[in-house]
């Protein structure tokens, strides 16, 4: 099956040998953790994550498309990892022969706002990625250089502050200087407020 | 040769249209703010109301003639259209809804709005024409409901524009959003429905608060 | 005995005030009847006049220069002027307002002189929505003209006159006598133009509240939606009377004018909840195929 393509795989964790043994990813680590090069996981029969160096990524993505059909960008997002000073992008990719996803995650450096993070574009590969860089680089500062449209403002108009993604960008702090709020609202955790209603002794 | 012809044909087009472009300006159609016969620069004025029992009179006509603007901002639009229903049926009691904010004279605000929502709010809200009437639906529009510390979700809608009826809950049930309609009118009725006056009498204060939190304030400071 | 100028503007102010009314009440009893066929209890009956009271009391309006301003009175105009010379009530002196020799001919220039007015004005409202609004109305008024034009000349030659009042006259002594019976291809012609004139559900593009907000009076707002709301009543109930003159036979007392102008109506409100809504270029091509053949028709059958 799949044979329009140049390498035809039928499950998951073959399709993630096949990368590794083509030299397209790192072999696997020991370390689970997600921003760390070479970390593979199956989620599920029809889902992975791969995690890759940001110089590798574009070539293997656009692997992924042409040689394993993996035709279709589900959405490319990004995480903040303020603690590892890493933004850590997902693109997830969708192959719709075999209804499988592989999700290609890449750490790359969290400058500070003003430096800005940076990571190559891929909306010559898919159209619609030029949308979503547009949003990361308005939510979170990220640059994509090339990308249409990537300087223009998203959905936020004449914002002036830290993107507010970030996780530095105080967003509490910044409603309450902002948006006059009222004053007198108190907050329940629930947790707390379920077990003083059912159990009141404890 | 007809390939030739057709190119020159495109680039003399492409350059007629090019002069005509550049005769119109920067953009073609593009509005420009500063004609008087598209926008107004002039504030709003207090416009007295009459005395006595004509205005009691034209009060009344204006309670049990609530035209809705329908401009649905938040989760609250979709609970506004069971009124139009046969369960609850707005209309007997003068509610209809109106497509265009020039002929409306109630404005519910339904729900979160967000900064972007605002600045349509405002254009919209002024566009209104006195007396109007704002009726505010759920926490969010009291105080930030769950949206309370969002960096793009205003807390307050009464700091931008004057506000008759809140009415609590989220979401409100249309019942809810029936007893603030006869509570406008209870309101009106008493000639206590003069919150576009209001707005007029503190343009400054309202327009600063506005001008705080959107920032690519691109519109003329009212427009009607 | 000619009963004098005075007089005569007297009973027509008087006949104006009746058919103002009429129209409004008409409205406002359709909608209850819509609103219990759907369950619910709908507006009041004096609804349409609080808002009339209401656009009128509004404090401040705009205006977006002299054709914006002039439009509704253009409107207005058209309305009362098509009002004015048709005799509402046939063989009264009260009811018969200034109808004379051609009257056929002015009111058909009259029903369309108010939507020509109100394309300029809305025109220069400057809204968008106008401007399309403007368009489907122009275009479709364009199409229906010409099945209702040619009911007309049918009925002109059938009676070889060109006064109401003769046709009317024509058509007295039994229901057999009626338009309705002897040229019924004419009426169906005339009934069909009658449902585009009416703006209502097949052909209702114009205003399409759903996707261009009422279209022309988009822009209009206090008294000038006022004005438009007060010639609405009264226009409706001046091309109701005018379909009733023609080819049922007229009335010779309010009540049998109230009662056949009813039901008369009701055939638009009917059709309108019926069908739902054609889209510019169907109702068009609609209106210059089939109501014409049938107009073309009703006149064979007139020239016979
Ligand atoms: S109050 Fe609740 S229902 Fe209303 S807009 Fe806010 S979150 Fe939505």
């Amino acid at each position: 099956m799949n044979t329009s393509y140049q390498y035809s795989y039928t499950n998951i964790e073959e399709l993630l040998e096949i990368l590794v043994e083509k030299g397209f990813i790192a072999p696997a680590t020991e370390q689970q953790h997600a921003t760390v090069i070479g970390r593979r996981q199956v989620q599920s029969s029809d889902l992975a994550f791969v995690t890759v160096a940001p110089e590798a990524a574009r070539h293997l993505i656009l692997d992924l498309r042409d040689r394993f059909g993996f035709t279709h960008l589900v959405l490319l997002t990004a995480v903040d990892y303020i603690e590892e000073g890493k933004f850590l992008l997902t693109y997830l990719l969708h192959n719709y022969e075999l209804h499988h996803d592989i999700g290609v995650q890449v750490p790359i450096g969290r400058e500070a706002a003003e430096a800005g993070a940076s990571m190559e574009s891929i909306h010559d590969l898919w159209a619609q990625a030029g949308t979503y860089q547009r949003e990361l680089k308005e939510m979170f500062g990220i640059d994509f250089p090339g990308s249409p449209r990537v300087d223009e403002p998203f959905i936020l108009e004449g914002w002036d502050e830290v993107p507010p993604m970030r996780r530095e960008f105080d967003t509490k702090q910044y409603s309450e200087t902002t948006y006059f709020p009222r004053p007198g609202r108190s907050t329940n955790d629930p947790a707390d407020y379920m077990r003083q209603k059912l159990y009141p002794k404890e | 040769m007809s390939t030739d012809i057709n190119k020159e044909d495109t680039q003399t087009q492409q350059e007629s249209i090019r002069q005509v472009v550049e005769a119109m300006g920067e953009y073609p159609g593009a509005a420009d703010a500063s004609d008087p016969q598209l926008f107004c620069e002039a504030r709003p004025k207090v416009e007295k109301p009459f005395r006595g029992v004509f205005e009691k009179f034209l009060n009344w006509a204006r309670a049990n003639s609530l035209w809705v603007l329908g401009f649905g901002t938040g989760c609250g639009a979709i609970e506004l259209r069971p009124l139009m229903t046969s369960r609850f049926d707005a209309s007997r009691f003068g509610v209809a809804g109106r497509p265009t904010p020039r002929q409306s004279s109630v404005f519910i605000i339904g729900g979160y709005a967000s900064v972007k929502t605002l600045k349509r709010i405002v254009r919209s809200y002024e566009q209104m024409q006195n007396p109007k009437f704002v009726i505010a639906l759920g926490s969010c529009t009291i105080n930030g409901g769950m949206y309370w510390d969002s960096y793009n979700t205003i807390n307050r809608i009464d700091q931008y524009i004057p506000v008759d009826v809140y009415i609590t809950g989220c979401m409100p049930r249309p019942e809810a959003i029936l007893a603030g309609f006869v509570k406008l009118q209870e309101l009106i009725k008493a000639g206590r429905g003069e919150k576009a006056n209001e707005y007029a009498e503190h343009f400054d204060w309202y327009k600063a608060n506005q001008k705080k939190v959107i920032k690519d304030w691109d519109m003329p400071d009212y427009n009607w | 005995m000619e009963t004098s100028l005075v007089l005569k503007i007297a009973y027509a102010a008087l006949s104006l005030f009746i058919a103002f009314n009429y129209g409004i009440l008409l409205g406002a009893t359709t909608y209850r009847i819509r609103a219990r066929v759907q369950g619910r209890l709908g507006i009041r009956l004096y609804q349409p006049y609080l808002d009339i009271i209401k656009n009128n009391a509004k404090r401040t309006s705009i205006s977006h220069g002299i054709m914006f301003y002039l439009g509704p009175i253009f409107r207005i105009t058209g309305g009362v002027g098509t009002f004015l010379f048709i005799p509402m009530i046939y063989g009264s002196v009260v009811f018969s307002n200034f109808s004379f020799a051609g009257d056929v001919l002015l009111v058909l220039y009259f029903i369309f002189f108010g939507q020509l007015g109100m394309a300029l004005g809305a025109g220069e409202g400057g809204h968008p929505y106008s401007a399309i609004g403007v368009s489907r109305g122009l275009a479709q008024m364009t199409a229906f003209e010409v099945p209702f034009t040619l009911a007309i000349i049918a009925l002109a030659v059938q009676h070889n006159t060109l006064s109401i009042t003769e046709i009317i006259a024509a058509q007295q002594g039994g229901i057999l006598n009626w338009s309705l019976f002897t040229n019924p291809a004419a009426t169906a012609a005339a009934l069909i133009a009658f449902l585009g004139m009416n703006m209502g559900n097949p052909f209702s593009v114009v205003t399409a509240p759903q996707e261009i907000p009422i279209g022309p009076p988009v822009e209009y707002h206090s008294n000038y939606l006022g004005l438009l709301q007060t010639n609405r009543s009264i226009f409706n109930s001046a091309k109701l009377i005018l379909f009733m003159n023609l080819f049922f036979g007229g009335a010779t007392n309010l009540i049998v004018m109230i009662i056949k102008t009813f039901l008369i109506y009701m055939i638009t409100v009917i059709i309108g909840v019926a069908f739902p809504r054609f889209r510019v270029e169907q109702s068009i091509r609609f209106f210059l195929v089939v109501p014409t053949l049938i107009g073309l028709v009703g006149l064979v059958i007139a020239l016979w």
